[in-house]
């Protein structure tokens, strides 16, 4: 293997916007898994929904698939909503979300994924925009567009997120639902109410981070489960729960990933994510910017 | 009932199974008979970890392909026979799961899960790079068409199977009444109390990484051999991630026999629906019951049952699943 310096700076480049899209891959998880306490292994499975949402739209009207992400938020965020009730009805009200709750997301993950198969097929698909093709040269540096459009997009939407979960009421008591309900309880707001919201959001998101991979990838319905992991590495890495912290945690595995998989070959890449992940839970369980 | 009593009647029951399955005179009865026998071991491997101390492991698959890998670089230095590559298999995986535990068992329940499902994909992703082993591309593995007592080779791994899954019922109650299963108990129940009250968690729980990891191995082992050919997208399937853990919740944790339910029950209903329907159609159907028994029957058929004998029988007093009543957010239940 000789080491080339171009190829070593494209590869960071690269890295760089792949990191901004688990961005927002990983926003959802962080609102669920980082601030509520709701372990949703099937949130990958969503953003393979929201791919084929953005697919169809794409295919049958002829709208731009991002955009198509963006107009399909209300309807996840409906499902994320549902979704939500049934499991604070059947687990998180009796007390019982750790294992049974763990299953029920295990069941969603494949029910989605199962009935994409059925419904798709296992062929890969792929949207039509203008900036999946074109590619931006520096010199030497390539940023291909249809990577950076979704890293940009991504970190916009990452800004909002913040800027909501920060600056109003519902985003506050989102905050306020994660350390203590009874307080809130006591400020006269329904904890339940609140959460169904984030988890709402957290589901929305996953229309978004759908999109975004169907524009950079083409999709088939078990990609979800190569998220599972890196997912949850970013989470875990960047804080569990704190969004500064999974932008960072994100770039940095995107970095790690894209160095891997250009210097020692892609079949290494997926152990990246996990091997991150596993050295993380046994060294510093608290993440990079740890609450 | 004493344990090897109870041992001597499975075997008998095994031995029935195996005359009604000779019985049959169709070959089919064994290789359909095999699968199901497997996720009896498999998902009372599940259970001892997931069911009797409460962690759920993610990874029941890449423990699976352990053995059935282990089985494969053995092969290719020497064939042997196959008991001996169980016993390899079940050391192998059982080795991994001590150090599986050693690395995660600080982490309390979901990171726990998570760590599980991040081990298999390490684990696949050396298993691909891994020449030796056939790689991404398989390794094929051809199986003498006969074996000299049993006729045909199916029913040779059709017993052996047996043979693994009576014995790892017999262990799944040895541990249940010892007091193995009572610590393990406490750990699913209260870990803080139990470990305020002087139970030595952390050796348990490597305990149970350890025999859960090592059954799953033991049947993975023969695998390669009842496949032909193995590739890592199917020894590290997620039908049998997701299938040791649907079989034991929907037929009932908290003891031996609700996994046993659970894998012939659903066993049984995805070979049949594998024939008659698809196999797509089988894995939505398992998603499906799961999700359904977790929302409405949480302690699976076996719970069912004793809802039942409860209801008819008033005054009856069961073993009750106590849950102290705490509130949540209490300071160090999140690593």
């Amino acid at each position: 293997m000789i080491f080339s310096f171009d190829l070593f700076i494209n590869a960071i480049v690269s890295g760089v916007l792949i990191g901004g899209f688990y961005t927002a891959v990983t926003s959802g998880v962080s609102l669920s898994f980082g601030i509520l306490d709701i372990v949703n292994i099937a949130h990958p499975a969503f953003i393979i929904l929201g791919s084929y949402v953005a697919y169809l739209v794409n295919t049958e009207l002829g709208i731009d698939p991002i955009v198509a992400g963006v107009v399909m938020t209300p309807a996840f965020y409906a499902l994320g909503a549902g979704i939500y009730q049934v499991y604070y009805l059947s687990f998180e009200k009796r007390g019982q979300e750790s294992l049974r709750g763990l299953a029920f997301f295990f069941g969603l993950l494949f029910i989605t994924e199962v009935m994409l198969v059925l419904y798709f097929g296992v062929d890969y698909r792929y949207v039509g925009a203008s900036y999946i093709g074109p590619t931006w040269h520096f010199g030497n540096l390539d940023v291909p567009l249809r990577l950076l459009v979704p890293c940009l997009v991504s970190l916009l939407l990452i800004a909002v997120l913040q800027l909501v979960l920060t600056k109003t009421f519902v985003g506050r008591a989102i905050m306020a639902v994660a350390q203590d309900q009874f307080a809130l309880k006591l400020m006269a707001i329904d904890p339940v109410r609140i959460k169904r919201i984030a988890f709402g959001l957290s589901i929305a998101t996953a229309s978004l981070a759908g999109a975004f991979l169907i524009v950079i990838q083409p999709v088939e319905p078990s990609v979800g489960r190569q998220y599972i992991g890196r997912v949850f590495a970013i989470c875990v890495l960047g804080g569990m729960g704190s969004l500064p912290g999974t932008v960072i945690a994100a770039m940095l595995i995107g970095i790690v990933e894209s160095l891997t998989s250009t210097f020692y070959g892609p079949s290494w890449a997926p152990a990246v994510a996990f091997g991150f992940l596993l050295l993380t839970l046994a060294v510093r369980p608290a993440g990079l910017l740890g609450r | 009932m004493r344990s090897d009593v109870f041992l001597l009647v499975w075997l008998v029951i095994g031995a029935a199974l195996y005359a009604g399955a000779e019985a049959l005179g169709n070959d089919y009865v064994f290789f359909a008979g095999y699968v199901v026998l497997q996720y009896i071991v498999l998902s009372t491997a599940w259970n001892i970890l997931g069911g009797y101390c409460g962690y759920v492991n993610f990874g029941s698959a890449a423990f699976f392909a352990l053995g059935a890998y282990s089985t494969v670089a053995i092969h290719q230095l020497h064939p042997m026979p196959i008991p001996v590559l169980v016993v390899f298999g079940g050391i192998v995986s059982g080795v991994v799961g001590l150090g599986m535990g050693y690395l995660t068992l600080r982490l309390r329940g979901a990171f726990f899960a998570i760590a599980t499902l991040a081990l298999a994909v390490v684990l696949e992703t050396l298993i691909v790079n891994w020449d030796y082993v056939g790689g991404s591309r398989g390794a094929f593995i051809v199986r003498p068409e006969t074996i000299a007592p049993f006729g045909s080779y199916i029913r040779y791994l059709f017993l052996i199977m047996l043979l693994l899954a009576v014995g790892s019922i017999a262990v799944a109650r040895l541990i249940e009444r010892s007091r193995l299963g009572y610590g393990f108990a406490t750990i699913r129940d209260d870990e803080m109390a139990a470990e305020a009250s002087g139970v030595p968690t952390l050796w348990l729980k490597l305990i149970a990484t350890t025999i859960s990891g090592a059954l799953m191995g033991m049947a993975g082992a023969p695998f390669p051999y009842y496949i032909g050919y193995l590739q890592p997208s199917s020894a590290f399937g997620l039908d049998y991630a997701v299938n040791s853990i649907a079989m034991p919740l929907i037929g009932g944790t908290t003891s031996w026999i609700g996994p046993l339910i659970g894998a012939v029950v659903l066993g049984s209903l995805q070979q049949i629906a594998t024939v008659t329907i698809s196999s797509a159609v089988n894995l939505l159907i398992v998603g499906f019951l799961l999700v359904a028994f977790v929302i409405v029957a949480p302690n699976g058929i076996v719970g069912l049952v004793q809802k039942y004998v409860q209801h008819k029988r008033v005054g009856f007093v069961g073993r009750h699943h106590v849950k102290a009543d705490m509130p949540a957010g209490i300071p160090g239940s999140t690593p």
